[in-house]
């Protein structure tokens, strides 16, 4: 039986081939340029994001480059103090979706029958309404606010990760080597910790990294749509709905817009990325290319 | 009494929307402590289901399965307590989880025996690895290597019976002999029994003390080793043992039989053999023969001693 | 028509796979090559086809009757494809296209190769299917690949490679997926065909048994290289090279009834 050495070589080793891929430095460089705005912004920010003491609806200029609102907030110490709301929340939430999701899906597929039967019921009830739809519904009865925004996108999140880690499980589940384990006496859940979850944990987390940029976009959705954050709070999609209302000053809503659009991106790329690492075949097709 | 008795065993296999399996059919087997049984068979014949049934990994429909006296449980969701029986399996690259160290596996069977004393890389020794190999994962190793270290870890559990799956069928030609050799060593040195389930006959006739054929199910003979191999009795053992070419360069080709596996779902009526067999009688077309060691009506055991 | 390999290497990513085999097939002869798994015994076979994986480095002669196939341009190398050297690989569950009915996928190779018309194609198709020995050919014609077991399908590859009357074979592990009664019956059918044909065919093996039943002439290789040849019954019995002879002695019925409990 042939060996492949790169479906042998653990993730770790396999990224570096992997990483040198264009699009993996650019999600990368975009990643990293946004981690330290977000981690800085106190200190990089030209203005204090709620100061409104600027001009009003300035243009993009010296002084205030990314131009002013209309309350005379420089837009640009407000988008880079967004990063501070947007992205944390946005990487929480996605983890907490893993979590909860993954876990129900690792029980629905490891112990099945009625377990099985109930999660996915639930799962399917979610999945049979309009993500954007079913977010709105959850954000406007809890209240609006963030934490409630955030609370929304969990409720439609989870089950895709159940579904995933569910039929991940199942796989899992035949192979010989957790067959061996029950053998010697693992119990359920020593099988399930120690030999299946392990196991399961590459794919979900591809699914989750290209997920970042879907939960931004939904969090910043609710946002502008005024269920989610609330003023004067510096949350890019609400930046975005406030500055639709004054068009012709097209940089107030233009920024914040480029901004969520370049951390999706780079997520997309950095998942993609690691989806191709993970994968033993693309991940051969680089090297060989590399030869 | 042995160690593992096997009366009649049925296992069905039933998938929606088509007629049920029986992958076995009736077959009955004995392993008795420190013995070597080899199972035989090609495709479809049954005995990968027969191996997992006795370890409780497939359910059984009808007859019983003992394991010193007790009957085996399947495996639920429960912890198994019947530890006593483990079994090795064909691949070696499903049968170590990839993400744990070498050692933490086979510590895992050290645990289940209650052995506080041997170390992991005492049986890596065993095994003829390296110790330093405990601290390496799988994927570092060759298949064949692979199927020592879980040889070590099965063994690690103290097994009473262990049970083989086809465990060289994946592995390199020079690696086969070998393996095989050393389940056999370190099974009956502990005096465990060994069920070593193989299509290759050759490696079986290496390592087994008893040998039980089957096909389409049944077990159609059953005998010690040396006398199968040079006195087959059933005509399907002759026809196996006739197709088997020997590398002796004489470039003389191997006898075929004829017709196909018939399908187990659609088993032929009587002897499940009869179509293709070169001595069919009528008697074998009607009537099943349903006794040992051979399961054939031209050996039906005489009944000379009827009180 | 012969195929001569000479001094055939081969490279890949900076690592030596093949390192100088020698190797000729005759019209009408089986010849075997032997070797453990890393020998280089199935690159040897797909070099000849040009079927090395992308990257590799080949130099060395493989000439067909004088044509040397290794500097071919790609046109002329899809015609002697199929056309005039076929090949049989190892897995019956992979080697047939799943989703064409198995007439087609034979008359699929006749069109394209022989130019044939529908009927005539057909007519050779169910011919072929008899003569493989699969019963039935007529509605067999027109069945899926999925519907035959694995022997059957084996025998239906061996068709699809004859399909464009090649005059050399190349056969990688051809019944090592197969139950031994069954590769029984293949075995028979190579050489059969072999005799009826003339066709020079490689058999590449690591079972000895299966060289020992089929092959004319064999060759042993190890780590890339070819280290003995001879006619069949020499090598098996008074192998000349250390390496032969310890392939010989790990074999479990080495030693006629030593090892028989």
């Amino acid at each position: 039986m042939k060996r492949d050495p790169l479906a042998r070589k653990g993730l770790l080793r396999r990224l570096p081939e992997a990483w040198r891929q264009p699009l993996a430095v650019v999600g990368v460089v975009i990643a990293i340029v946004w981690l330290v705005v977000a981690v800085a912004a106190p200190v990089l920010a030209p203005h204090d994001p709620l100061a409104q003491d600027l001009p009003r609806l300035a243009a993009p200029g010296p002084g205030h480059w990314f131009g002013t609102d209309q309350l005379g907030r420089d837009i640009l110490s407000r988008v880079m103090y967004g990063a501070r709301v947007s992205i944390p929340l946005t990487v929480m939430l996605v983890a907490l979706s893993v979590l909860i999701g993954g876990l129900l899906g690792a029980c629905a597929g490891y112990f099945g029958k009625w377990v099985d039967e109930t999660i996915m019921r639930v799962a399917d009830l979610v999945f049979a309404f309009p993500t954007v739809i079913l977010a709105m519904v959850v954000a406007a009865a809890l209240g609006a606010s963030l934490t409630n925004a955030v609370l929304a996108v969990l409720v439609v999140a989870w089950p895709a990760y159940a579904r995933v880690t569910r039929g991940l499980v199942l796989g899992v589940r035949e192979r010989e080597f957790v067959l061996s384990g029950r053998l010697l006496g693992f119990s359920a859940w020593r099988s399930l910790r120690v030999d299946v979850l392990p196991n399961v944990t590459g794919p979900i987390l591809v699914l989750a990294t290209l997920d970042i940029g879907t939960a931004l976009l939904l969090l910043s959705g609710l946002s502008f749509l005024g269920l989610g954050a609330k003023p004067p709070s510096p949350e890019w999609g609400a930046m975005v709905s406030s500055g639709v209302e004054v068009f012709d000053s097209w940089w107030v809503a233009t920024f914040p817009g480029l901004a969520i659009l370049t951390v999706v991106l780079a997520f997309n790329f950095l998942g993609d990325t690691l989806r191709d690492a993970l994968d033993p075949r693309t991940a051969r097709a680089i090297k060989e290319r590399a030869l | 009494m042995s160690l593992l008795t096997v009366d009649d065993l049925v296992v069905e296999h039933r998938s929606p929307g088509r007629p049920v399996v029986r992958a076995v059919a009736g077959a009955s087997l004995e392993v008795n402590a420190g013995e070597v049984v080899g199972l035989v068979g090609e495709s479809g014949c049954g005995k990968s289901t027969l191996a997992r049934a006795v370890c409780g990994l497939n359910s059984v429909t009808e007859g019983r399965i003992a394991f010193d006296g007790e009957p085996v449980t399947p495996l639920g969701l429960r912890r198994r307590k019947l530890t006593g029986i483990q079994m090795v399996f064909q691949d070696p690259y499903a049968s170590l989880n990839p993400r744990r160290r070498v050692g933490d596996q086979i510590a895992d069977g050290l645990r289940t025996s209650g052995d506080t004393v041997t170390k992991p890389a005492d049986l890596l020794e065993r095994v003829g690895l390296p110790r330093d190999f405990a601290g390496r994962h799988p994927h570092e190793f060759s298949g064949g290597q692979r199927q020592r270290i879980a040889i070590a870890r099965a063994l690690a559990a103290r097994p009473r019976l262990l049970i083989g799956d086809e465990p060289i069928s994946a592995l390199d030609a020079s690696a086969q002999s070998q393996v095989a050799t050393l389940m056999r060593d370190l099974a009956v040195d502990s005096g465990a029994g060994l069920l070593f389930i193989s299509h290759d006959l050759s490696i079986v006739r290496l390592i087994a003390d008893r040998i039980a054929v089957m096909y389409l199910g049944r077990i159609v003979e059953t005998g010690a080793t040396a006398e199968v191999w040079a006195n087959p009795r059933h005509p399907y053992t002759q026809a196996l043992l006739g197709a088997i070419p020997k590398p002796d360069g004489l470039g003389v080709l191997p006898a075929e039989l004829p017709g196909d596996v018939p399908d187990p779902a659609d088993p032929p009526q009587g002897c499940r053999f009869n179509p293709r067999c070169p001595h069919v009688m009528d008697v074998c077309r009607v009537k099943d023969p349903d006794f040992g060691p051979v399961a054939c009506w031209l050996h039906e055991p005489s009944r000379a001693h009827t009180p | 028509m012969t195929l001569t390999i000479t001094d055939l290497k081969v490279s890949i990513g900076g690592k030596d796979i093949l390192r100088g085999v020698d190797l000729s097939l005759q019209e009408g002869r089986v010849h075997g090559l032997a070797g453990e798994s890393g020998s280089g015994k199935t690159m040897t076979g797909l070099a000849v086809l040009g079927l090395l994986p992308h990257g590799a480095r080949v130099t060395g002669s493989v000439a067909l009757g004088g044509r040397e196939l290794l500097t071919l341009p790609h046109k002329e190398l899809n015609r002697v494809r199929g056309g005039e050297v076929a090949m049989v690989f190892q897995d019956p569950a992979t080697s047939l296209h799943p989703m064409l009915t198995i007439g087609r996928q034979l008359t699929e190779h006749m069109r394209h190769h022989l130019g044939v018309g529908k009927g005539e194609a057909r007519a050779r198709a169910v011919e072929l299917l008899g003569k493989v020995r699969i019963p039935g050919a007529q509605e067999a014609y027109g069945r899926y690949p999925h519907q035959f077991s694995g022997g059957m399908r084996q025998r239906i590859a061996i068709a699809i490679a004859l399909a464009c009357s090649p005059k050399v074979l190349i056969a990688d592990e051809p019944t090592t997926a197969l139950d031994v009664t069954v590769q029984a019956g293949v075995l028979r059918l190579l050489r059969g065909l072999c005799d009826e044909l003339g066709l020079a065919v490689l058999l590449v093996t690591h079972d000895l048994g299966v060289m020992s039943a089929v092959a004319d002439e064999v060759s042993v290789m190890k780590d890339g290289l070819v280290v003995e040849t001879g006619p069949r019954g020499r090598v098996l019995r008074e192998p000349a090279h250390a390496y032969t002879r310890s392939l010989l002695d790990s074999l479990p019925d080495s030693s006629t009834d030593e090892g028989v409990r």
